[in-house]
C-alpha cells in the first residue's frame, strides 16, 4: 500500500505538541509504515511536497508563521490544527491585549531589533483557521498521546475522528 | 399534581411547579445548563439549556414540565445550536485553560467537552479585563466571567451581602463589586461566603490553593458532566 505524505509545522508554538506526537511511543512504527514524513521538524526537509495531511502546531505571531501555514495548507489534502496555540493562539495569544509596540520598547528599550531578516511581528497574535481552511481541530495544551494517536489512527483508517471523554482536553 | 412529560421521546415524571429542566435532573436526565443552579431561581440567561418543544425553542431552565408535552435534547439541531452559544461565551472572554486555576473543574469546559466543542469559530474579542487581587483570601478573574449572575444571586440572596453586580449593556455587560473603590477587599466578602463558591467558571477563586489537586484528577477528569447521576461530576 502506497503510504501517506504526512508533513508538521511548528510555528508559534513550544514544540510540546510535536513531543507529545512522539509521545506515541512504539505506535511510532506502526505509523511509519503507514504514513511517510514530508517537510516537519522532525526531517531537514526544507520544501512542502504534495501531501495527504498536515499537521499545525502554534499559531500565528509574525510574517513567516503566515507564509508557512500558507505554504502547507497549499500542498495539503486535510490540514489538522493541533493543540491550543493553533486553535486559539494559546499563551502567545495572550500578549494580544497589549501594543505590540509597547511590548517591543519595554523589552528591548530603544534598540528594537530591525533586522530585515527577521520576520515582522503580527500586531495581534492569530488562530491559524483566521488565515486558512483548517480540517480538524484537536485541542489540548498539547493534546495528549492518546489523543494524537486516537486522531490518527481514524484518519488512517478513514474514519471520522470524534474525541470522547478523556481524550478531549482545553489543557 | 404529578405528570410525566416526554425528554427524546423517553417519559419523565414531573411534580406541580416543576420546570422541564428540573425534572429532567430529578430524572438523572441530562441536558446541558451552565447559569442554572438546583438552589437558585432560574435565570434563562445563557440558553445552553435550549430544548425544542411542539416546534418552539425555549429554555429548559425555565419551560414549565407540562403533560405530555413532548421535549426534544439530544438533537444535532440543538447541539449545533448549543455549540454555538458556548463557543460565543469563549471567544467573548479570555479563556486560557492551561493556566486556569479552574480547569478540570469548570463547567463551561466540562460542557465544551460534553459537545464536542473543538474549535472556537468566532473571531475572539481579547478584552482587556485587569484582575483585581485586592483581598487577602480570594481573587477575581474578570476574563473567565460568563455573566452567569450566580454570584450576584448568592450574595444576595444566600450571604444577605450584596458583594456582586452585573453592570453595563450587550457586550458591555461584566461583572462588578459592589464597593465605592469597585475593589473587592473593600467588601465585607469573607471566603467562606457562597457566593465564593458558586462560580462555574475560574472567575471567583480561593487564593493559596493552586494545583492542591492535580490536573487529570479533577472532578470532569473523573467523569463527564452528562454521565449519568451517580458517576457524573458534581462541582
Ligand atoms: S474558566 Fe474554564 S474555560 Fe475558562 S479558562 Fe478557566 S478552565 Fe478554561
Ligand atoms: S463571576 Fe462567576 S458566578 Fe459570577 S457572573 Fe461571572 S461566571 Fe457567573
Amino acid at each position: 500500500m502506497k503510504k501517506l505524505k504526512v508533513a508538521t509545522a511548528s510555528l508559534a508554538g513550544c514544540f510540546g505538541c510535536h513531543m507529545s506526537l512522539l509521545d506515541i511511543d512504539e505506535r511510532l512504527f506502526t505509523l511509519l509504515e503507514k504514513v511517510e514524513l514530508d517537510r516537519s521538524p522532525l526531517t531537514d526537509f526544507k520544501q512542502f511536497g504534495p501531501c495527504d495531511l498536515g499537521l499545525v502546531e502554534g499559531g500565528l505571531c509574525n510574517a513567516e508563521n503566515v507564509e508557512v501555514l500558507r505554504e502547507l495548507r497549499r500542498h495539503c489534502k486535510v490540514l489538522v490544527a493541533v493543540g491550543a496555540c493553533a486553535i486559539n493562539g494559546g499563551l502567545p495569544a495572550q500578549r494580544n491585549h497589549l501594543d505590540v509596540r509597547e511590548c517591543l520598547t519595554s523589552v528591548y528599550g530603544r534598540t528594537v531589533p530591525d533586522d530585515p531578516e527577521l520576520p515582522l511581528p503580527l500586531d495581534r497574535v492569530h488562530a491559524i483557521n483566521d488565515v486558512v481552511k483548517v480540517d480538524y481541530f484537536l485541542p489540548g495544551c498539547p493534546p495528549s498521546a492518546e489523543a494524537l494517536w486516537h486522531f490518527l489512527d481514524d484518519f488512517l483508517n478513514g474514519r471520522t475522528p470524534h474525541l470522547g471523554h478523556g481524550l478531549i482536553s482545553y489543557d | 399534581m404529578k405528570g410525566t412529560f416526554t425528554l427524546d421521546g423517553s417519559e419523565v415524571p414531573f411534580h406541580e411547579g416543576q420546570t422541564v429542566l428540573e425534572a429532567a435532573r430529578d430524572a438523572g436526565r441530562y441536558i446541558p445548563h451552565l447559569c442554572a443552579h438546583p438552589e437558585f431561581e432560574p435565570h434563562g440567561s445563557c440558553r445552553v439549556c435550549t430544548v425544542k418543544a411542539e416546534g418552539r425553542m425555549a429554555a429548559a431552565c425555565t419551560l414549565p414540565a407540562r403533560e405530555g408535552l413532548a421535549v426534544e435534547s439530544a438533537t444535532d439541531e440543538l447541539r449545533e445550536l448549543r455549540r454555538g452559544l458556548v463557543q460565543l461565551l469563549f471567544v467573548e472572554g479570555n479563556h486560557f485553560c492551561p493556566s486556569c486555576e479552574k480547569s478540570g473543574d469548570c463547567q463551561l469546559q466540562a460542557v465544551g467537552y460534553a459537545l464536542e466543542v473543538r474549535s472556537l469559530h468566532f473571531p475572539q474579542l481579547f478584552p482587556d479585563r485587569p484582575l483585581d487581587a485586592s483581598h487577602p483570601d480570594v481573587l477575581l478573574d474578570f476574563n473567565r466571567c460568563i455573566l452567569c449572575e450566580l454570584c450576584v444571586r448568592a450574595s444576595a440572596e444566600v450571604d444577605h451581602k450584596s458583594v456582586f453586580a452585573l453592570g453595563g449593556r450587550g457586550i458591555d455587560k461584566h461583572l462588578i463589586v459592589n464597593a465605592e473603590s469597585g475593589r473587592l477587599a473593600d467588601t465585607s466578602l469573607s471566603v467562606t461566603d457562597t457566593a465564593v463558591g458558586v462560580c462555574p467558571v475560574g472567575v471567583i477563586l480561593k487564593k493559596g490553593r493552586g494545583f492542591t489537586v492535580p490536573l487529570g484528577q479533577r472532578t470532569y477528569d473523573r467523569a463527564p458532566i452528562d454521565a449519568p447521576p451517580e458517576k457524573a461530576g458534581k462541582p
